[in-house]
């Protein structure tokens, strides 16, 4: 019994920061394109640009305008899409229309997890959108976290379209 | 002399009277651009103030667009499969399984999940299916590493126990070595624990209810027939489950299951005491469009009266490779064996070679076909379709 309690204390001694949110969107932008391009831009988006949203999330998109940082052929985005219940916040960096980093700021859901870990995300350096806005290169999935990968996924293919809409 | 007096006067009277209208021109000019800018101001003002108003207009809209009701914390999902199953012993046509997800957040790291389902379509007294709650548990997260769940839920076992919605899978119905030697669909009652001490590597461990198996007949000592549900069950004699899972390399996963069950019989009078212990091992690798699965399980029963009918050691394994030819269709083919009886040494090892394809008509929705053909203990042949969601 006292093992057990042994074992339990240091299990909840180990608790990280607050929880589910790893990066704020502020430190994601600085660790990208620096301080200098804090002032972030907005892109409104018309019902065609919707339509092609919806098409790319396979879910209708409520939202007006998408927040981002530019900073000369380089951009930030900061999107939020559903794993299963809750929304992933993910962070996107593109340098001449690839995908320099992307990195999971915040994790809500109960499950999946694996999917912030760098192992997981390195996969989307690199990653281009080809013609039918899908991504160039494949990614690997995790199983039992199938949902996640696929927001993620979702995620990365979002912000490079978003990416062409502002940088043609 | 006086005339050029007289034209010099008039060209400096004109020039001057030019030169003060020129003055009061740019008076005016500079008193307009004066106005202007003040116009010019004004308007700048309104823009801003017009933006302001477009901002909080645009937050307005999209925050009622995703409007937080009294059940922004619950959640409602579900799966279900309808099956048409044409082979050499029947032709039929089964709902066979309609499953509703509820789930509550009460704080950030306290939430409640359950899963309810009506198997076979219809439910009651002679009636081919039954209604099942098989999971009812309240989850909390010590901390980013660490869980616990008590309640009803499923066990960490296999690789369909846990998730076996429609589309995570190949083939119409699940396969058979998870169906009766794990058993699959399978849940118990107790207290669960989960560690994750790093990304990709997870630990379980879980006291539970346990399995009740039949002791005499036909059913007798046989796995799958050992489960209670959770009604109202025997809990004479429990189980410990232990499972450690490798997920660490995208595409890949590994894991092994352990489970101790201190008497199959729940101390039923007149047999031995059948403790038992189940090992299962799993890999899942993927890489781009292929994909492979293989399974192994097996369970070791003491006591003489399971010996005595070779049901001591019951066993099962499958490999099955896929192929996603794009985003909407993939194939798979299958072997499976498995053997309830796989300690006596009669021909009762049950074999099953099938392939077939899913077409994706959404990213939740599936098409299923697939053929099977049985050997072995089981001689029988036929083709399945179905239709499988989830939400």
């Amino acid at each position: 019994m006292r093992i057990l309690l042994t074992v339990l204390l240091f299990m909840i001694s180990v608790s990280a920061a607050a929880k589910g949110t790893y990066l704020t969107s502020e430190q994601f932008v600085s660790n990208t394109i620096g301080t200098d391009a804090l002032k972030p831009k907005m892109l409104w988006l018309d019902k065609t640009d919707k339509d092609v949203i919806s098409d790319i999330l396979s879910h209708s998109y409520n939202r007006m305008r998408v927040r981002y940082w530019q900073k000369d052929n380089q951009t930030v985005w900061i999107l939020e899409e559903i794993g299963k219940e809750k929304p992933i916040t993910v962070g996107v960096h593109i340098n001449n229309r690839m995908i320099a980093d992307l990195k999971v700021l915040a994790f809500r859901e109960s499950r999946g997890d694996e999917v912030r870990h760098e192992f997981f995300t390195t996969q989307f350096q690199q990653a281009t959108l080809n013609e039918e806005n899908m991504l160039n290169q494949h990614i690997d999935g995790i199983t039992g976290a199938t949902m996640s990968v696929r927001a993620l996924t979702k995620v990365a293919r979002l912000a490079l379209w978003l990416n062409k809409k502002v940088q043609p | 002399m006086i005339k050029k007096t007289l034209i010099a006067s008039t060209l400096v009277g004109l020039f001057a009277s030019n030169a003060a209208m020129a003055n009061d021109e740019t008076q005016e000019l500079r008193k307009i651009i004066a106005e202007q800018q003040k116009v010019l101001k004004a308007l700048e003002k309104r823009l801003d103030e017009t933006e302001k108003k477009v901002e909080s207009t645009a937050v307005q809209i999209e925050s009622t667009a995703s409007e937080k009701s009294l059940f922004a914390n619950t959640s409602i999902g579900g799966y279900g499969e309808l099956h048409y199953n044409n082979n050499d012993n029947k032709k039929e046509v089964d709902f066979h399984r309609f499953v509703l997800f509820f789930g509550h957040e009460f704080t950030d790291n306290l939430r409640f999940f359950s899963e309810l389902e009506l198997e076979h379509s219809i439910a009651g007294e002679g009636k081919a299916g039954e209604i099942e709650l098989e999971q009812a548990y309240v989850e909390y997260d010590i901390n980013q590493k660490a869980s616990t769940k008590l309640g009803m839920f499923l066990m960490p076992v296999g690789i369909l126990n846990e998730t076996h919605e429609p589309p995570t899978f190949f083939g119409v119905e699940r396969n058979p070595v998870e169906k009766n030697i794990i058993p699959a669909t399978w849940w118990e009652a107790g207290a669960a624990f989960n560690y994750r001490p790093m990304g990709g590597l997870s630990f379980d461990a879980a006291i539970t209810s346990g399995l009740n198996t039949p002791t005499e007949g036909s059913k007798a000592y046989k796995i799958r027939d050992g489960r209670q549900k959770v009604g109202k069950a025997n809990a004479e004699d429990l189980a410990f489950t232990g499972r450690v899972k490798y997920t660490g390399i995208p595409g890949l996963e590994l894991a092994a299951t352990l489970q101790y069950q201190q008497d199959l019989a729940q101390g039923a009078a007149g047999v031995d005491t059948a403790d038992a212990t189940m090992f299962e091992a799993h890999g899942i690798y993927q890489h781009k469009a292929f994909s492979l699965r293989a399974l192994y399980a097996r369970w070791d029963i003491n006591g003489d009266e399971a010996q005595a009918i070779g049901r001591d050691e019951q066993t099962g394994w499958y490999v099955e490779p896929s192929y996603m030819f794009n985003e909407k269709i993939g194939a798979f083919a299958r072997y499976a064996e498995y053997d309830n009886n796989a300690g006596n040494n009669d021909e009762t090892k049950h074999k099953q070679t099938s392939f077939g394809i899913n077409y994706y008509l959404h990213e939740n929705v599936v098409l299923k076909a697939d053929w099977e053909d049985n050997s072995g203990a089981t001689d029988m042949q036929g083709f399945n379709l179905g239709v499988g969601y989830q939400f």
